[in-house]
């Protein structure tokens, strides 16, 4: 077990420990929560996992990195930036399925336009977002989104 | 939850069970044709479950913390008329804790919108609860490393209140020129 994981298990036990120290009411509430939330989630993360053994099991390393790697260049960031904004991929999921591209011979700048246009961008929630805020706003929001993520996504190419 | 999303979190779970069932066919039929793979796949798969479960449970139980002891008026309360600095600096907070999926966030800052909360206040808002949510953060830390993750952050903060003040010029500019032209 490394640190990182150790240390957000820890905060998670201490964070508990002080919730039924001062309501063991709302630390039980919080308890089921944090269970129906890990079923909801299961069937995803399994698809997510099994989607990442047959990445990197079946696709050769070349193949990966010609469409996502360093020679890919701007086209490969772009569609890249383009797939994470239409796929629906819970946030938290879409950091090991980034490990994963990395791994496989991915581009720094592509996994980031990757995770950044996956948790900004909805396209699936877009409808409910034009609804609440407006066509104009929603638009905006959404296109400028892709934008930043794009020029976030070179920055961090460039520096890492 | 109503009614109505405790349906459609059902609808989700069932859509994803299906896609599951799918893969895992799939997978099984790949791994019959290139049986000299099935390592490979195995191995990629295993890896990573365990360092899912190694960290998913606790996130969980952060987020079901949050989730009930922090009030979603809170954000209302904080977010409603805060300008300036301040109110940047508290739209990134507020939006950075873990407080639901997204489509619960669209409804609040509709609603504070409507009290006269400023706009770009509430894209970065929007912004900040999508991609620095507290619990996020910790994953990408566990698997793209502290380099990436803070300088990612860094980078999504700084443009995302860039993209908070341009869109709130652009809809006044686009507002008055449409009152003046009717």
């Amino acid at each position: 077990m490394n640190v990182t994981a150790i240390f957000i298990n820890l905060i998670a036990i201490v964070g508990l420990l002080i919730a039924f120290y001062k309501n063991r009411e709302k630390a039980m509430m919080s308890l089921k929560v944090a269970v129906k939330g890990f079923i909801k989630m299961l069937p995803m993360v399994l698809i997510i996992i099994l989607g990442i053994g047959l990445l990197l099991g079946l696709v050769s390393p070349g193949t990966i990195s010609r469409f996502a790697g360093e020679q890919s260049g701007f086209w490969g960031v772009l569609i890249v930036g383009l797939l994470g904004a239409v796929l629906f991929i819970p946030a938290l999921l879409s950091f090991p399925l980034a490990a994963s591209l990395l791994d496989g011979g991915a581009s720094i700048s592509v996994v980031a336009a990757f995770i950044t246009t996956l948790t900004m961008i909805g396209t699936v929630t877009l409808p409910l977002e034009i609804r609440e805020l407006g066509k104009k706003m929603a638009l905006l929001r959404s296109g400028m989104s892709f934008l930043i993520a794009i020029i976030i996504a070179f920055i961090m190419g460039a520096i890492l | 939850m109503n009614p109505d999303q405790k349906k459609k979190a059902k609808k989700g779970m069932k859509r994803d069970l299906i896609i599951l069932l799918l893969l895992l066919i799939t997978t099984l039929a790949l791994i019959i044709i290139f049986p000299e793979k099935e390592k490979g796949v195995s191995d990629a798969s295993w890896d990573f479950l365990i360092e899912m479960m190694l960290i998913l449970p606790a996130i969980m139980v952060i987020l079901g913390l949050f989730a009930v002891w922090v009030p979603k008026e809170l954000i209302g309360k904080y977010l409603g008329h805060a300008s300036g600095i301040k109110g940047i600096i508290l739209a990134l907070i507020l939006g950075a804790l873990p407080t639901g999926p997204l489509y619960i966030a669209f409804p609040m800052a509709a609603a504070l919108l409507a009290k006269g909360a400023k706009r770009s206040n509430i894209i970065i808002f929007l912004s900040a609860w999508a991609c620095i949510k507290i619990p996020q953060e910790m994953v990408e830390l566990r698997f793209l490393g502290l380099e990436f993750m803070l300088l990612r952050l860094a980078l999504t903060i700084t443009f995302v209140v860039i993209m908070g003040i341009t869109i709130e010029k652009i809809i006044k500019w686009s507002d008055k020129k449409a009152s003046r032209s009717s």
